[in-house]
């Protein structure tokens, strides 16, 4: 292909992807006004189940922004080279996701015209209001972090912004899994673990997000990643989906030993229907199990990577699914000792069905940040720089 | 309002739990109710219907339909049953308000918890921390509104222990419909005022507050529980 014919091809393909992405994300805003102007009846929540789906979608992607940023600060505060040249992908890839993740949960909310008011009314008790800073913090420290990266005379502050954006981050995540330790009510949260859980998730998660784009982003210019770094970025996948393994397996089982949960745990695991089929089949067996005998075999190829990268994020969307709509769909214990029943869904296993506005809603979500990466990479240089000399000959021909 | 009699045809009339609209709630009154579940009867509802009259709620009972105020059946282990009624229990240390990120969820002087429909976003964080399931999303548009108690769609709302009635030195509606029925099984009082009735009968009889166990110090306790 001569180099004005692949040009043409690159501009067109472009163009797509952001139509694509435009309309999804178009149809995701659609979506939250008609749950604004005729209510939540519209979607599957009520008031047994009252976050699903777009929870679902807005956690997978907070959680995810902040573990992108990782490889950004291995190569930052680390100083490890391969992961160095990464650093601005990264970053981007982490304001692209918080903002798709902030998109659905904003206009999730039952007021979403009101969320100036979020912004000028803080109970600095609630988990959720600091994370209002946190959150906007993180695009202004990510936002200067890029800037020291991209800027040759800001170089030298790279380093201590990007230690800033490390521990900003770590805050942050544990911000998002307080939101869930903090809650004293349900039997599925108000445990610290869920801290260090949700901080091993965003690991692993941002970090097949990472693998993913990188992977689509080198094949989309016709090159392909070093051997070496390949390496690294496998085994470095493993390591966290077997640290969130580790986890999520010391949680079900400290929860299951405290006889007062047995029962909700042999709900979530054992006989709840969706719940234990999307924890055994979706996150364990191919969001695992699968990943890990593929970022392990030997010889695995990129397409082995993405594969297991793609899985793992499967994986965390049925994890998160079961997280948070299986911990509401088992009733609160108030009369310990009674079987209960009452028009308001006491004693019973609540049923929710996700419904077209709510799952669009979350789609939308991924589309913003689907838009913010395609269009960043293209108005700037994100492509990791140090791989260029290592595989030139598989650059398309006529480049 | 609450009313002693001095002789036959001479009754004393307590006005001191009205306030003035520009009299802020005192601290010194800690409003409460108190349910005998002795009383209680499991095909009344009446409590339930007064509720939803005096404040404009739905009387459909679905999913997505808001519920201030419902009867829970308990069954134990034997197979007798019982029916208690539940609503906000107006908690002293409410999980709803320390969640709340606008603040919108608030405890009054008096420890009434009320949401401020002004600054409420409609996260239902407060929704996900209430051990008592008190709260309820407005799901759809709301016709039928009282002017005393305005609701809005998109906004979480729960029982005010009828704070517009209290005010006027009236009692809430589910007590006043409770007692016209002849059972009196749920008591309304001033927790802190050692001659309410209410505080006389929490001191006397052993009393029951719901998930004791999370030390929330509800204001809302049960009798015979």
């Amino acid at each position: 292909m001569s180099r004005a014919a692949f040009s043409r091809f690159e501009t067109r393909g472009y163009w797509l992807l952001v139509l694509v992405g435009g309309a999804v994300a178009l149809a995701g805003f659609l979506a939250a006004h008609a749950m604004e102007t005729e209510g939540h009846v519209i979607t599957g929540m009520d008031n047994q189940v009252v976050w699903g789906m777009p929870h679902v979608f807005a956690i997978f992607m907070i959680v995810a922004a902040s573990g992108v940023l990782n490889v950004a600060s291995v190569g930052s505060v680390f100083g490890h080279a391969v992961y160095k040249a990464r650093a601005p992908l990264s970053g981007l890839l982490c304001i692209a996701l918080l903002a798709g993740g902030l998109f659905v949960l904003m206009l999730d909310l039952g007021r979403p015209e009101r969320v100036v008011v979020a912004a000028t009314h803080y109970n600095f008790r609630s988990v959720f209001a600091w994370n209002v800073f946190l959150y906007s913090g993180m695009f202004a420290i990510v936002a200067v972090y890029l800037w020291t990266l991209m800027e040759r005379r800001l170089a030298p502050w790279s380093k201590p912004v990007g230690i800033a954006a490390f521990v900003w981050r770590i805050v942050l995540t544990s911000g998002t899994g307080s939101i869930f330790a903090f809650l004293v009510a349900r039997q599925a949260y108000g445990t610290a673990l869920l801290i260090p859980l949700f901080l091993a998730m965003s690991f692993a998660w941002g970090l097949a997000v990472f693998l993913v784009v990188q992977a689509t982003m080198y094949a989309w210019n016709g090159l392909s990643l070093p051997a070496e770094a390949a390496r690294r970025m496998r085994h470095l996948l493993a390591l966290f989906v077997v640290t969130v393994g580790f986890l999520v397996a010391a949680c079900h089982l400290v929860n299951g030993y405290f006889a007062k949960n047995l029962a909700f745990e042999r709900f979530i695991l054992v006989d709840g229907g969706v719940y234990p089929a999307l924890f055994w089949a979706v996150y364990v067996v191919a969001g695992s199990v699968v990943p890990l005998a593929l970022l392990w075999r030997s010889g695995a190829t990129t397409r082995d990577t993405v594969a297991a990268a793609l899985l793992v994020i499967a994986g965390a969307f049925a994890l998160l699914y079961v997280f948070i709509v299986g911990g509401q769909a088992w009733p609160l214990e108030i009369f310990p000792g009674y079987r209960t029943s009452s028009t308001f869904g006491d004693g019973a296993i609540a049923h929710y069905a996700p419904r077209g506005p709510e799952i669009l809603l979350g789609f939308g979500g991924l589309a913003v940040a689907f838009l913010v990466t395609v269009v960043g990479v293209r108005v700037l240089r994100f492509l990791p720089q140090d791989d260029f000399p290592v595989a030139p000959s598989t650059a398309p021909a006529g480049r | 309002m609450a009313g002693v009699t001095l002789a036959p045809g001479v009754t004393l009339f307590d006005l001191a739990h009205g306030r003035a609209p520009d009299e802020p709630a005192s601290s010194k009154v800690r409003w409460g109710m108190l349910v005998d579940l002795n009383r209680c009867a499991s095909d009344c509802d009446a409590c339930v219907t007064a509720c939803d009259r005096e404040n404009g709620l739905p009387s459909e009972k679905t999913a997505t339909s808001a519920q201030w105020i419902r009867k829970v059946e308990l069954k134990d282990l034997r197979g007798a049953t019982r029916s208690v009624p539940v609503m906000c229990q107006h908690c002293a240390d409410p999980p709803c308000v320390d969640v709340c990120p606008t603040g919108a969820s608030f405890k009054r002087a008096d420890g009434i918890v009320l949401v401020d429909r002004h600054t409420c976003i409609g996260c239902r964080y407060c929704m996900m921390a209430c051990p008592y399931k008190a709260r309820s999303f407005v799901h759809e548009p709301v016709t039928g509104q009282r002017p005393e108690v305005p609701r809005g769609k998109g906004c979480v709302e729960s029982c005010t222990l009828c704070v517009h009635r209290i005010d006027r030195g009236g009692i809430p509606a589910c007590v006043e419909a409770c007692e016209a029925t002849g059972h009196e099984a749920i008591l309304f009082g001033d927790l802190n005022d050692p001659h309410s009735e209410i505080a006389k009968r929490v001191a006397t009889y052993p009393t029951t507050a719901l998930r004791a166990d999370l030390k929330l110090d509800p204001g809302v306790r049960y009798q015979g529980l």
